[in-house]
């Protein structure tokens, strides 16, 4: 089913968390929408599923205007991040729970019950109680419950923020295993990149209420909108280095290196300042402009060495290289340097060239 | 376990607290089935005489056992009223956008400070006026509704506790309001629910000012009235009826604690998690 929020708008009393949002979530997509904590990601999953009313615009399912639809009647499957499953019940009560409210018959809900616990695999623990299972055994039992009824869309609250790192890679992929043999509409609420970037189709980031670009993971972690969205993707994070413009030369003053302007950014008029992202990435030994630095932390990470760069006015720089090599201790000098094709500019106002 | 302390001083300090309480509820019993005169150690006689109140009416007073099923009527029904008001009531002030929630609820504070025994004339004034003087269903109303201030704070208190997003899951999952209420919020305040339905049955079962004021006539009494009665005459008191009144009168409590107390224990150890 096809999601369409139109000129949405929220208000919390006299606080306007969201104004004229514009989102439209394809059939069978999943969708991130990735953000930092209190942007209005929730707020905009609530909408949907219509625990939140909207205070202005128009909530489309499949071309339908259903603004006005109680939560009841929409048809929509939520995961919440502290799973909310009903203590008092089994897993295979709380699983069936959708359809018990139905009316449905006992026989026709054990064996959805049965087919559900199947696709995300807890056959073994439908006698359980909640409190009974860990974290991602929860997570599984909310994910059954919320698709139990063939919803027309899917929506996932920070699912993975309460599990531990090791369950959290094998949660993600299962989600995105589950979505896709389900082929069902999603959109999944996060504020981790790699949760965002790893499971999701497209990626909406959102900053202060506002969308700020919709793209693919992979368009937007190599053509970002503007600064905020190159800083917010990427792990260990870009660095930013204030640069100016002078006779078709584009001057970094921190590492005292000058390149000709690349094609993007040739038309810009002269002396105007921009900032310059680099990547980790892309600061490494072999790139022919230099910009020279000692080494202020290293982090090893086994298969690849995190080297912080402070440059000659403290300016810090990342880069991250194959751990092929010993690593480097604090303290010594690198002279390691960019490339102007795989750099980032950004005009004053963020936004990039 | 080992223990990180040592149990004899506690035992040895709490029996010697005990002994003295201990040494009243025995006599108490033994009071009742025998004759001893008061400062003798050693009962002198096996008598059933003073159990004589439940096979025959003490002179002038109705049957023990309609007093019995009095008392067990009114407390039963103001707990069936103190449950199902309160359990209704506090959630909505709990959970509902409803007008003048804040002050509906300091409202509910004051009535709870309020001592009830100032307001016995008046209520005894409009129980004459109504026609419901002298008769169960007066008392109760007027027990029940003395009862619910604390019994809606004190479920408030609980539904509070129970997370929103449980809430917010049963409604995504299709259940109405009523059904969210009834399938899996009030399942959460368990604890709470049991804990308010026996106290409100004690207090009822306790209750003697009431009673004894608004409901006095024999065929409406309460235990606790047709107890107090007996020593109330100067003439002839008898002390061990009196005693063994007031174990019969102790018994059902007794036997409900013993069914209910580790639910009683539980109180606070239920609640959800995660």
């Amino acid at each position: 089913m096809e999601i369409v929020l139109e000129n949405f708008t929220k208000r919390f009393g006299d606080l306007t968390v969201i104004e004229n949002m514009n989102l439209k979530i394809k059939e069978g997509e999943m969708l991130a929408l990735l953000g930092p904590s209190g942007c209005g990601k929730s707020t905009t999953l609530f909408a949907i599923c219509g625990i939140h009313r909207v205070d202005e615009g128009r909530v489309l399912f499949g071309g339908q205007d259903v603004t006005r639809v109680p939560t009841q009647q929409r048809n929509i499957g939520v995961v919440f991040q502290s799973y909310a499953l009903y203590p008092h019940m089994t897993v295979a009560q709380n699983i069936a729970f959708p359809l018990t409210v139905r009316h449905e018959d006992k026989q026709t809900i054990k064996k959805k019950v049965g087919e559900m616990a199947e696709l995300v695999h807890i056959e073994e623990l439908l006698g359980r109680r909640p409190e009974q299972l860990s974290g991602g055994q929860q997570q599984r039992v909310a994910l059954a419950r919320a698709l139990i009824r063939k919803p027309g869309a899917l929506l996932l609250d920070e699912p993975l923020a309460n599990l531990d790192a090791k369950l959290r890679l094998e949660m993600r992929s299962e989600i995105r295993r589950v979505q896709l043999e389900t082929g069902i509409s999603a959109v999944l609420v996060t504020h981790d990149q790699v949760e965002a970037m790893s499971m999701s189709d497209r990626i909406a980031i959102m900053k202060d209420g506002k969308i700020l670009q919709v793209a693919s993971p992979n368009e937007m972690y190599q053509r970002p909108e503007n600064d905020f969205i190159a800083g917010f993707l990427g792990n260990p994070p870009i660095a930013f280095l204030d640069g100016i413009i002078s006779a078709g030369n584009v001057k970094i003053s921190s590492g005292n290196i000058e390149f000709p302007c690349p094609e993007n950014i040739e038309k810009h008029p002269d002396g105007s300042h921009i900032s310059v992202g680099i990547r980790p990435e892309f600061y490494q030994p072999g790139n022919p402009y230099k910009i020279p630095g000692t080494v202020s932390f290293v982090e090893i990470q086994g298969r690849e060495n995190l080297y912080d760069i402070k440059l000659k006015d403290g300016n810090l720089l990342r880069s991250i290289q194959s751990a092929n090599v010993s690593p480097l201790s604090p303290g010594t000098k690198v002279d390691w340097g960019v490339n102007p094709e795989q750099l980032f500019f950004f005009d004053n106002s963020g936004k990039r060239l | 376990m080992s223990h990180n302390f040592k149990n004899w001083p506690i035992v040895t300090g709490l029996t010697l607290v005990t002994i003295p309480i201990l040494f009243m509820y025995v006599f108490l019993f033994v009071d009742t089935v025998t004759d001893t005169l008061p400062g003798e150690m050693i009962p002198n006689r096996f008598t059933l005489e003073h159990w004589r109140f439940l096979w025959e009416n003490i002179e002038g007073k109705a049957s023990v056992w309609l007093a019995m099923l009095n008392t067990m009527i009114f407390a039963s029904s103001v707990t069936l009223i103190v449950l199902s008001v309160s359990s209704t009531a506090s959630y909505a002030i709990s959970r509902l956008n409803i007008p003048f929630r804040k002050e509906f609820m300091a409202g509910i504070l004051m009535l709870h400070a309020f001592p009830s025994i100032t307001l016995i004339i008046a209520i005894f004034l409009i129980l004459q006026m109504v026609g419901l003087y002298n008769t169960l269903i007066g008392v109760i109303l007027v027990k029940a509704s003395l009862q619910l201030p604390l019994g809606i704070w004190i479920m408030k208190g609980f539904y509070d506790s129970v997370p929103w997003e449980i809430e917010m899951a049963g409604i995504q999952d299709g259940a109405s309001r009523f059904t969210v209420w009834y399938r899996l919020v009030l399942p959460q305040v368990r604890p709470g629910f049991f804990a308010l339905g026996l106290f409100s049955f004690l207090e009822g079962w306790s209750e003697y000012i009431l009673p004894a004021v608004l409901a006095p006539a024999n065929d409406v009494q309460m235990l606790s009235v047709y107890l107090a009665s007996l020593i109330a005459d100067d003439q002839h008191f008898d002390f061990n009826l009196f005693k063994s009144v007031g174990l019969f009168y102790a018994i059902p409590v007794i036997i409900f604690y013993l069914f209910f107390q580790d639910k009683l224990m539980n109180i606070y150890g239920g609640g959800t998690k995660g």
